[in-house]
């Protein structure tokens, strides 16, 4: 159990550089729904499915989805 | 302020911010411990007390239920917030909304994405409802439940076209549904006060642990919570595709053309 808790806090470090080193914010709005995923993940292997539901939902889903729908908002002013 | 007092200003105080930080990590407690005594006490009387075998649930909307209407509120006001936002400013009119509008070329959607998005769309409202309704007894609740339901709508649009979503929420629906579940949790509480003269007070019978008309309040309470979040966040999504899809900035040239220019 302890090995996976480590295992899920290494990816979410990972995944969260990952966030913070794209620098493209359409592929940064796809890598963030996927941090939002593994730190929903983690909640979970930490015995908390509470959270990791509402983290699921909202980090993955809505949050990049508002977020890819401001893009799409702002590129049609750009053009 | 120069290159170098800067540098030596951002040195001196990350020193201290890692002594600091290096000396609160010491002070932690051992990995997996607790100290704490709510913790303990609700573990041993919250199932006895309430009948809810999701304590998270005990606590949230009975033993500081007071505490989650504030936080409903502040979603409730963070909504009416971006829906005031998003609301067509005089430069802006509104057009017709189609995704297919002017020079936005956009594909059409793929037949795999059309038949798994109405495939799924049943399970997926399904689904939420089941984690709102079952709220006290396993993880989940209203405001997890809500978002659910809200993505199931997303799916409407995802799968067919931007008509295809307001023809499922239509008019002020959404608006209804967000103000109906933040009055009703008000309401929970108005009817405790009434019945025993303390807020938000569980005067219901707590019937059989694991039933689902278990806990008293607390499945209404996420009843409320649910309708609240689920409304809300369709509002916030509807607006932002309104937004996308159907307001335009006014052609410069027209009446009322020049000021709009100078604003965006």
């Amino acid at each position: 159990m302890e090995i996976l808790q480590g295992m899920t806090l290494l990816f979410v470090a990972v995944s969260a550089t990952g966030v913070v080193l794209t620098r493209e914010p359409l592929a940064q709005a796809i890598m963030v729904s996927f941090y939002g995923i593994i730190l929903g993940i983690l909640f979970f292997v930490f015995q908390a499915p509470d959270v990791a539901l509402s983290q699921i939902v909202v980090g993955a889903v809505a949050l990049p989805l508002m977020i890819l729908l401001a893009l799409a908002k702002a590129r049609g002013h750009a053009e | 302020m120069s290159r170098d007092s800067r540098r030596t200003l951002f040195l001196v105080a990350s020193v201290g911010f890692a002594a600091l930080f290096l000396w609160g990590l010491a002070g932690l407690p051992d990995f997996g411990g607790y100290d704490g005594v709510y913790g303990e006490t609700l573990n041993r009387v919250a199932l006895r007390q309430r009948h809810a075998t999701n304590l998270v649930a005990a606590v949230t909307f009975d033993y500081r239920g007071f505490d989650t209407m504030g936080e409903e509120y502040i979603l409730f006001a963070a909504v009416v917030g971006v829906a005031i936002l998003m609301r067509a400013q005089r430069d802006e009119e509104e057009d017709t909304p189609d995704d297919d509008a002017r020079d936005r070329l956009t594909p059409r959607t793929s037949d795999a994405v059309r038949v798994l998005g109405l495939g799924v769309f049943g399970p997926i409202v399904l689904f939420g409802i089941y984690v709102v309704a079952h709220g006290h007894l396993t993880p989940g609740g209203g405001f997890q439940g809500g978002v659910v339901l809200a993505t199931g709508v997303v799916l409407v649009y995802l799968a067919g076209r931007y008509s295809a979503l307001r023809g499922i929420t239509p008019g002020a629906s959404a608006e209804l549904a967000e103000a109906a579940g933040a009055a009703g949790y008000v309401g929970v509480g108005l009817l405790g006060l009434m019945a025993s003269g303390t807020f938000l007070y569980n005067w219901l019978p707590f019937g059989t642990t694991g039933l689902l008309t278990s806990a008293g309040m607390i499945p209404f309470i996420n009843l409320f919570v649910g309708l609240e979040v689920a409304g809300g966040f369709v509002l916030i999504l509807t607006e932002f595709l309104e937004q996308t899809l159907v307001v335009r900035e006014v052609d410069s040239g027209g009446p009322q053309g020049e000021s709009g220019r100078d604003r965006s």
